[in-house]
């Protein structure tokens, strides 16, 4: 006796797709809305706007030089007209990693809150992850046809993961004397999460939001062979026109766009940044409370 | 009934806060299994072997009175801090009941539990776990803040319990920018915030160097003095227990094998494992000049028509050397010897009383640690008067005692 396990999931496919009809579009009609209104929304922003906006968002968050790294490396990327392009793989990227994060923290809360529910979800997180990420365009583009939409699905699946896992293993590597604290002091449980463990936890969650942008954008160039658009085009083009130089220069504009979100979501990480107003860091209020 | 009647036996006897019966915690998969075991007289080696459980706690049954301080003290591992999770159920007891004000808390639901924690229970921590992404004021609000107390009301209440703490003007900091010593003492501030009748203290002052241990202790005691809470304070520091315990509870493997006052346990410890905690104790550290202090001298009142004749007389018929003059209200004011009575009868000097003092008979005070005052003690030819805060005559130290209670060790 012999199955066909291709055969299975080309089955379940074209049942989901006989009966979930109504809720698919539902879905592709409400994600496609989000992504569209990011996409214009960015494009509006002129270009030497959007240049300072990240530039000055460097200086807060990093540092001068690294402000003066992004706006150069910024006109670069519009002086090989590729800016449009950019502003639409920065859409996709917000969009698909604030769906990541609105569906992976609470998974993340739950697994952290439950072995048995860590024990169902690791083994789906490990399928999501290893699974080739080409495989996941086929059923996206069979569910919600070509363009932005399966793009960001496939996305949000590719880089979900690392998300959940870092949200659970930041809250479950929370102090267990801070635990203690917040029950001693009588915290309901969501009091704890939200008083107590999130705010603990915060340095991994966001090393997980950092993995998951990046993930995003390795996924988004991808997700171009569906039609997803932005600096993927420019790289497919590359590739399909056997043009080095077209290539090269889609690929070097995701790096920059790259480096520049990843210092950006790292300095967030960073114990206690979050918390604080520019500058503040200077201004020590009792630099004499050390030696007391 | 029984309350009423806790009352008309008269105020010096304080009432029962908090009450264990039988109480267990066995941890493990099955510590249903365990406790059949254990009953049943298993040992621990062998209850380990055939379940897999541990003792925790191990058949406790104490009081603990309202306002005092209730040490538990003990090796690592003893099960001290698993006991005094037991008493706001940080840890569940697997059978026993365990009783504050009356109310058996083992079987409160959560949220009746949770409503107790807000308003009676509050704890203190080794490592203190202030919560870092929060400054001291907003630390030592937390327990406010969760109970749903308004804003104003909170600040203000948490910046009081600061300034009882001695950190008033800290309020800004955050945590890691203070020293280990004001860190407790914000986690004492967010302790104290909600004003709870209990305070669970584990190894509060452990990780602290021993002068600031030594302050904090003095601080709490001090704390206790204002305002009075029933304190129970874990801690693995004999000369802590000694130093702040009203009543101290000792714990071995997770039994419960002596409750007393400190005294009570150096002068008659229950068995080898306590008395071999003194085997190292320097007697003169343990004992304040107070706890020595005899009041078998005798104290003639100065009051006006008592003549220094009948005090004369009065030392000669009891064949004492020496008398201690007091006021009315029990006030020291001075001794005297028949020699130096005689003396000043003889001459017909005026308040003869007065004359006679001995010059260098300064009296010591009662809260002195007794290796302050060896010296005096020896030096004097006479006994040395104890006195308390209020300058009230506690009773004198003579040679003879001091030997005896130094060789108590030995």
């Amino acid at each position: 006796m012999s199955f066909d396990i291709g055969d299975g999931i080309d089955s379940a496919v074209n049942y989901i797709l006989d009966n979930f009809s109504p809720a698919l579009d539902l879905t592709a009609a409400s994600i496609g809305f989000v992504t569209t209104g990011l996409q214009s929304g960015l494009l509006a922003i002129p270009m030497p706007v959007g240049i300072a906006i990240f530039a000055l968002l460097a200086l807060w968050r990093v540092s001068f030089g690294f402000a003066v790294f992004a706006s150069l490396s910024l006109a670069l990327v519009g002086q090989m007209g590729l800016w449009a392009a950019m502003m639409e793989t920065l859409s996709l990227v917000i969009a698909s990693t604030v769906i990541a994060m609105i569906v992976g923290l609470p998974l993340g809360v739950a697994m952290a809150r439950r072995d048995s529910v860590a024990a169902v979800i690791r083994p789906a997180l490990d399928l999501m992850q290893t699974m080739p990420a080409f495989v996941y365009l086929i059923p996206a583009a069979m569910f919600f046809g070509l363009g932005a939409v399966p793009g960001t699905i496939a996305t949000v699946i590719f880089s979900m993961p690392p998300v959940v896992r870092l949200t659970n293993l930041g809250i479950r590597q929370v102090d267990l004397e801070f635990v203690e604290a917040g029950n001693a002091f009588g915290c309901t449980p969501t009091q704890l999460l939200l008083k107590v463990q999130l705010p603990n936890a915060m340095p991994s969650i966001m090393a997980g939001i950092n993995q998951t942008i990046m993930l995003s954008l390795s996924m988004v160039v991808i997700a171009s062979m569906i039609g997803a658009g932005g600096l993927g085009n420019t790289v497919l083009t590359g590739i399909q026109r056997l043009d080095v130089g077209t290539g090269f220069e889609g690929g070097l504009a995701v790096v920059i766009l790259a480096v520049i979100l990843d210092r950006l979501t790292q300095s967030l990480g960073k114990k206690g940044a979050t918390w604080r107003l520019p500058f503040v860091k200077l201004a020590m209020r009792h630099p004499e409370a050390k030696t007391v | 009934m029984a309350f009423m009647t806790e009352y008309e036996n008269g105020s010096s006897e304080r009432s029962t806060k908090i009450r264990l019966k039988n109480v267990y915690k066995i941890f493990g998969e099955h510590p249903d299994d365990g406790l059949k075991l254990l009953r049943s007289g298993k040992s621990k080696a062998d209850i380990h072997r055939e379940t897999g459980c541990s003792i925790g706690v191990n058949n406790a049954s104490f009081d603990i009175k309202a306002g005092e301080i209730f040490v538990i003290m003990g090796l690592s591992g003893c099960g001290k801090s698993t006991l005094l999770r037991l008493l706001n159920r940080l840890i569940e007891p697997t059978s026993g009941s365990i009783e504050i004000d009356g109310q058996d808390i083992t079987n409160m639901s959560p949220k009746a539990l949770i409503d107790l924690r807000r308003r009676d229970i509050s704890m203190v921590f080794q490592s203190f776990a202030l919560l870092p992404n929060r400054n001291v004021v907003n630390n030592a609000a937390f327990g406010l803040e969760v109970a749903g107390v308004g804003d104003v009301e909170r600040k203000a209440k948490a910046m009081a319990a600061l300034k009882a703490v001695g950190l008033e003007g800290y309020g800004e900091s955050r945590p890691d920018e203070l020293s280990g010593g004001m860190k407790q003492r914000v986690g004492l501030a967010r302790a104290l915030a909600s004003e709870p009748s209990i305070l669970l203290m584990d190894e509060a002052f452990s990780a602290l160097d021993p002068l600031i241990r030594t302050e904090m202790q003095d601080e709490l005691v001090r704390l206790q003095s204002e305002r009075s809470r029933t304190i129970v304070f874990v801690s693995h520091d004999l000369d802590e227990a000694m130093r702040i315990g009203d009543r101290i509870c000792i714990m071995q493997n997770g039994n419960v094998v002596q409750v007393g006052t400190p005294d009570e346990i150096v002068v008659n410890p229950a068995n080898d494992y306590i008395r071999s905690f003194f085997r190292n104790v320097d007697v003169s550290q343990v004992f304040k000049a107070g706890d020595v202090a005899r009041r078998n001298q005798i104290t003639i009142i100065d009051r006006q028509g008592v003549s220094a004749a009948a005090a004369l007389e009065q030392m000669k018929s009891r064949d004492r050397e020496f008398a201690i003059i007091v006021g009315r209200d029990m006030k020291y004011h001075g001794m005297v010897s028949q020699t130096s009575l005689m003396e000043k009868i003889r001459s017909k000097a005026e308040d003869p009383y007065r004359k006679a003092f001995l010059a260098d008979a300064a009296p010591i005070h009662a809260g002195e640690q007794l290796s302050g005052v060896l010296g005096q003690v020896a030096a004097s030819a006479w006994p040395v008067p104890v006195v308390d805060d209020q300058h009230r005559y506690v009773g004198a130290i003579s040679k003879s005692a001091l030997l005896e209670t130094l060789d108590r060790a030995n």
